[in-house]
């Protein structure tokens, strides 16, 4: 185990499976001598050369599309978009193309595309910089989408989204990159994708949480121990494809269930989540499923008004509180 | 072989088109075809002559109007005829349909029904040689409306700014749907848009053989010399509406039929004939063989299974380990 930033764990990563396989490279908006904006890619153009970690001009939807056809043709790219934000530049090639393509063509191609970057509020970026995208891309079938907590879970699902033959949306949270966290030295380890991690094993309430609001609810958990409610709080990790399991049983367990995200609740991944415990968990409920999201509001840039759209703690403790009656 | 025989080659594989683009239409007149069927009689010089120039193992992408640069690039029509009838026999196990037709085996990554959406795969295709370094190359079959897309602009760039082994063929038809190119597009010629990107660009008649034939070859040398991409823009007519059902309000019967006259298959038979590079009755026989064969590959579809909707939901994802 080393302890490393979730930004340091990302970069090793690539830098190991491009140690491993020919075939890795990276390319994007200066991944090269600048290392990514986030420093994500630091470095790695001088192990590498600039052949393998391209710089690319401002192009967002060729950039994805050149990824297609590289990924298709015996390659393995791991495209970075500088922004989350950017995918709506290149939905077609994402959602149009990447996705669809192995399906359409009869099973006869494979794409193993990594598409990742950042996304998030934190650093007040405003409308076109902070939004959470991954409800898009949980829609169209054909295309998988982790979103790593954690710098361990950073580096074991990068590593799997690279040895994966389909198309990967990676979403990094740019308030994470700081964040540090023991991470395996093994470069060989992995996380398998669709399976939660259960953070915090509790008896009262299951709360289902992402990128930033893990480590809230976690902190919600610790207040509501005092409260005599024990909460579970489990991560999904990847929402394509979605661990159900995981969280049916905790459901099963603990009978009442928060899915709190980022995204906006209007149509947002806690839709999806709490319709599949209500379809598939009903008579084990013992109160609604409730889902906290952004509200339906674009980002804003002033601090306080970008805090006032995204769920608070305080939400959190309230709405785990009222699932269980209290 | 040499170009002389190529030419020959050519003019069989311009029958096969002609034939299948026939058999397509009278099909789908049949209720035996569905959804969108663009056809591709009139540009068959176009594919038959680059792709007369490209190995197994060199990328093609396509369009929504398919068919031919598919049957140039060596897949055998009875797949593709099955395709168009959504068989499970067809290149896509009947998932794709006449849109998305790919033959990975034979380099074709596929067929496109978004306008444009195949030329930034055609350059990452070159960019993957580039870094294995293959000599193969990798050409963007795209028509007029899709050089207005910006993914054109920037495919482009992408390609000149990394010497790509890319070699992107224009079909400028005369029309987008129903639109003329000149109220769509800012120049007359396509081809200059070349020079933006630092690229030879050259206009070729697309209903020449030869001459399609000697401009991509230029191109595909120079792609597998490394020294980067070329623009060529070939014009051409399609014979049939944008698509099986279209009206054709926008043109006029006596234009359909001025460039009938000009058709790519008789004008180079009448130059393999003055050259003597063919006999008529050997021709005539190439033609027959064609009709023949595409008979054939109709009559395979049609007899073919339809695909088992139990099976709807294969291959969404490649569900197999890593293949590395």
């Amino acid at each position: 185990m080393s302890t490393k930033t979730y930004a340091v764990a990302i970069r090793d990563t690539l830098a190991e499976e491009m140690r491993r396989d020919p075939a890795v490279f990276v390319m994007g908006e200066d991944v090269a001598e600048q290392g990514g904006i986030f420093g994500c890619t630091r470095d790695l153009y001088r192990e590498f050369s600039k052949d393998r970690v391209r710089n690319t001009p401002i192009s967002e939807a060729a950039l994805v599309g050149a990824g297609i056809g590289a990924a298709s043709t015996g390659m393995r790219p791991v495209v970075e978009l500088m922004y989350m934000d950017f995918t709506y530049v290149a939905m077609d090639q994402i959602l149009n193309q990447a996705a669809k393509i192995r399906y359409m063509f009869g099973g006869r191609a494979r794409v193993p595309l990594v598409i990742r970057g950042q996304q998030g509020i934190g650093r007040g970026n405003a409308g076109q910089h902070s939004q959470s995208v991954e409800a898009f891309f949980m829609h169209i079938p054909g295309i998988k989408v982790a979103m790593p907590s954690t710098p361990a879970d950073a580096a074991g699902l990068l590593r799997t989204a690279i040895r994966d033959d389909n198309p990967v949306l990676f979403i990094e949270h740019k308030a994470l990159y700081a964040v540090k966290g023991e991470v395996p030295d093994d470069p060989e380890y992995t996380v398998p994708f669709g399976s939660a991690r259960v953070v915090r094993e509790g008896r009262d309430a299951t709360v289902i949480a992402t990128h930033l609001y893990v480590d809230k609810a976690l902190r919600v958990a610790n207040t509501l121990m005092k409260e005599g409610i024990s909460v579970e709080v489990i991560d999904p990790r990847t929402l394509i494809p979605f661990d159900e399991q995981t969280i049916l049983k905790s459901v099963a367990k603990t009978h009442r269930a928060v899915v709190i995200h980022e995204a906006h609740k209007n149509a947002g991944p806690g839709a999806e989540i709490a319709a599949t415990i209500m379809e598939k968990a009903f008579d084990e409920l013992d109160a609604p499923v409730l889902r906290l999201g952004a509200k339906a509001c674009t980002l804003p840039f002033n601090l306080g008004l970008e805090n006032a759209v995204v769920p608070q703690e305080s939400e959190l403790l309230d709405a785990v509180r009222r699932v269980c009656y209290r | 072989m040499s170009m002389d025989e190529r030419l020959v080659d050519i003019y069989r594989m311009m029958n096969i088109i002609r034939k299948f683009e026939e058999h397509a239409y009278e099909l789908f007149g049949r209720n035996l075809l569905r959804g969108s069927v663009h056809l591709y009689a009139g540009q068959e010089a176009v594919a038959a002559s680059v792709c007369a120039l490209l190995d197994d193992d060199d990328y093609i992408t396509s369009n929504h109007r398919g068919h031919g640069h598919c049957l140039a690039k060596g897949s055998d029509p009875r797949y593709a005829m099955a395709e168009l009838m959504g068989k499970e026999t067809g290149f896509c196990k009947g998932r794709g349909g006449s849109m998305h037709i790919a033959d990975f085996g034979k380099g074709n990554l596929g067929a496109n029904a978004i306008v444009g959406g195949g030329i930034p795969i055609a350059t990452g295709a070159a960019l993957s040689a580039k870094m294995r370094g293959t000599r193969q190359v990798s050409v963007a079959f795209f028509g007029d409306g899709a050089s207005n897309q910006g993914i054109f602009h920037e495919s482009l760039n992408l390609a000149a700014v990394w010497k790509l082994p890319a070699v992107y063929v224009c079909e400028n038809n005369g029309f987008g749907i129903s639109v003329p190119v000149r109220e769509s597009t800012s120049v007359p010629d396509i081809a200059v848009r070349a020079a933006a990107y630092g690229i030879p660009g050259e206009v070729v008649d697309g209903n020449d053989a030869t001459a399609v034939y000697a401009a991509a070859r230029r191109a595909i040398e120079r792609a597998r010399a490394g020294e980067g991409p070329t623009l060529l823009e070939c014009k051409t007519y399609r014979w049939f509406g944008h698509w099986t059902g279209d009206p054709q309000v926008y043109r006029t019967r006596e234009e359909v039929e001025a460039w009938k006259e000009k058709c790519p298959i008789k004008r180079l038979r009448a130059e393999l004939l003055a050259r003597g590079l063919a006999s008529a009755e050997a021709l005539d026989e190439l033609e027959a063989r064609a009709e023949q064969t595409v008979a054939e590959a109709v009559e395979f579809a049609i007899s073919s299974p339809e695909p088992d909707p139990a099976r709807v939901m294969d291959d969404v994802f490649y569900e197999g380990g890593a293949s590395l």
